[in-house]
């Protein structure tokens, strides 16, 4: 009989530590500079990297494990979504507009995200950090994947989704979501890390994941629900990981306290203005609401992140400079936006209406300070000359922004009948911000900012046409070659819901599935 | 404060007037008209008489509200950068000390939206 010889196992937390620091080294024949060269010019001081806690201890074969079975779960539920018709079974054709807004303006994001881990994991001398964004960056691209598969089967079905990620790149609202990850892929790796890993990924994430997933399961949407579901244990890994790079740099040295407060108040206010267009998601385009924009905002930003930044006082950090301006703003911010797309419909990828009689109601019951007064009569208006057959579509292109890049809609804090205008004087040109916010950070970096892709700016230079487009032929529709250059079809993919297609095949289908016609 | 960068960081703006085809950018927005979500952005020429932007462009831009037809522009106030402006009509843009992207806007006494929202 053979003797049973007690194989050699390794505990975890060995396990752990062969698997992630032991894979580490000591270069001895280039110098740390060359190997990281991203690493000092922030001005980010790490004495000691072995002090970073790993926020999650988990080793690549575990993590591929974990990931496997997720997927085989997802997939299954999608696949069983798609046979069965899922989309008839969405509460409304109009909430669609809100997965068109999502497949358009977040997941790209998930993808550049991606990228941007990959990268700050690559320029990171320590090993625990490098560990921990190499998985963020494999969730992240595993995120934009199983989006752009769960929503492909709306796109079977209907309009404005065929090119998403052409469209990301040059649809004018959308260099609103990419503007802001571009800034962030572009900055130095400590302060991506701030920018999404913390600011985004911890302070912000509940208001961006949470109401477009909540938004789905209230609204019927299975498959956009699931994939949700799928995601959550990555984005709670996601936060632990932000937080941890909070604490490991203010940890490090005391001057990197002021760098860190600046990127916190950028970032907050930089992701607040992303989040616009999440706050007319919620209030407008889900039919059945989860909760109000502004309720959100109290419970996971006012609360929750007021907690938060009371725990980092213990570090010398306050909370954002910003956050008195956006409670100013609460009130009013998803009625401009949706005001906004009312506006511009004609250039956008998904479809705008004006709320019913019920939501109105709803409207002035969450909203009752500024709803009645300033929004209820612009949109009464607005449906009365719709009814005559005159309904607004502006076609003279807005003046944005050059931070936000959102066109200049935001009022003035406390005073929300008057546009808020700020400019600067930068060497030969002038610039125009929406808000002080804005302005303080081209300020701090006006040398990035100059080079904004304005989608305004670039339509009257002449950019944004299909190639081999004259401009100076008589009865030259701007607007109409704009739209073949975004590869958006006009009176399909733009306009208003009601005289939209998207509306008649969802009626007529449904009718199908529920009637004997 | 200037950007932190690994080596000299200087590149051209993107919106430099040398851009627009001999044109300049100018913003324009109606106060207390917020149905219009934002002031329009413009791309004229320099030599473009001011009472033409009044009379040939303004109407396509914002007649689509109520208001508009009942503006009596010899008592509009102007506004350059904020401050009091008093264009005058008959000369051109620049003539009116107007560069690229500056940005005006006018006041209409009396005028203040739909049901006086402000909308």
């Amino acid at each position: 009989m053979d003797m049973q010889v007690a194989k050699k196992k390794l505990g975890l937390k060995e396990r752990y530590a062969v698997m992630t620091r032991g894979l580490d080294w000591t270069p001895s024949y280039q110098k740390m500079e060359d190997i990281y060269p991203y690493v000092a010019y922030e001005g980010i001081k790490i004495h000691d990297w072995d002090k970073w806690e790993d926020p999650f201890r988990l080793t690549m074969d575990a993590y591929w494990k974990y990931q496997a079975e997720k997927e085989r779960k997802l997939y299954a539920i999608i696949d069983a979504f798609n046979q069965n018709n899922g989309h008839l079974n969405v509460t409304d054709a109009r909430y669609i507009n809100a997965v068109k807004l999502f497949i358009s303006g977040i997941s790209p994001l998930e993808y550049v995200a991606h990228r941007g881990f990959a990268h700050a994991g690559r320029a990171f001398p320590g090993p625990g950090p490098r560990v921990a964004c190499l998985m963020q960056s494999i969730d992240e691209i595993r995120h934009a994947q199983t989006q752009v598969h769960s929503i492909s089967n709306y796109n079977k079905y209907y309009n404005g989704m065929h090119d998403f990620h052409h469209a990301h790149d040059r649809v004018w609202f959308l260099s609103v979501p990419k503007s802001f990850f571009d800034d962030a892929l572009t900055a130095g790796p400590f302060e991506f890390m701030v920018a999404i890993g913390f600011s985004f990924e911890y302070v912000l994430t509940n208001l961006l994941f949470v109401p477009f997933v909540s938004g789905a399961a209230y609204n019927g949407d299975m498959g956009t629900m699931t994939f949700g579901f799928s995601a959550q244990s990555d984005e709670a890994r996601h936060m632990t990981l932000g937080l941890e790079v909070i604490k490991f740099i203010l940890e490090q040295d005391p001057a990197n306290v002021p760098i860190v407060q600046r990127w916190i108040d950028k970032w907050t206010w930089r992701g607040y203005r992303v989040l616009t267009l999440v706050a007319m998601m919620m209030d407008y385009m889900l039919p059945k609401r989860t909760m109000s924009w502004k309720e959100a905002w109290e419970i996971y930003f006012e609360e929750n992140g007021g907690a938060l930044f009371k725990d980092l006082a213990r570090y010398g950090i306050t909370m954002p400079k910003c956050a008195g301006q956006i409670a100013l703003e609460k009130d009013h911010l998803s009625h401009q936006a949706w005001s906004t797309f009312y506006n511009y419909a004609a250039a956008a990828n998904f479809h705008t209406w004006m709320p019913d009689d019920d939501e109105m109601k709803w409207l002035a019951s969450k909203y009752p300070d500024s709803f009645d007064k300033l929004y209820r009569p612009r949109y009464r208006f607005w449906r009365e000359q719709a009814a005559k057959g005159n309904r607004f579509y502006s076609k003279t292109l807005p003046m944005l922004c050059q931070v936000c890049q959102i066109p200049m809609v935001f009022t003035e804090p406390g005073e929300p009948t008057k546009t808020c205008y700020r400019e600067v004087d930068y060497r030969d040109d002038k610039y125009h911000f929406c808000s002080d916010h804005c302005k303080k950070i081209f300020e701090d970096e006006p040398e990035k900012y100059t080079q904004a892709w304005l989608p305004v700016h670039q339509i009257y230079q002449g950019n944004c046409f299909p190639e081999g487009t004259d401009p100076t032929v008589e009865g030259f529709d701007p607007l109409a070659e704009v739209l073949k250059f975004y590869n958006l079809e006009h009176g399909r993919d733009n306009l208003d819901f009601e005289i939209s297609e998207d509306r008649k095949n969802f009626a007529e289908w449904r009718g199908q599935a529920t009637r004997n016609i | 404060m200037a950007v932190a960068a690994i080596k000299a960081y200087d590149f051209p703006p993107a919106d430099s007037m040398d851009k627009f085809h001999g044109a300049q950018l100018l913003y324009i927005g109606w106060e207390d008209h917020l149905m219009f979500c934002a002031p329009f952005a413009f791309a004229f020429p320099p030599t473009m008489r001011f009472g033409d932007v009044v009379d040939g462009v303004l109407p396509g831009s914002f007649g689509y509200h109520p208001d508009f037809a009942r503006i009596d522009w010899t008592k509009a106030e102007w506004f350059k950068s904020g401050k009091p402006f008093a264009p005058d009509f008959d000369k051109s843009l620049a003539d009116n000390g107007l560069g690229h992207k500056d940005v005006i806007r006018f006041r209409t006494p009396g005028l203040t939206g739909i049901e006086g929202s402000c909308s």
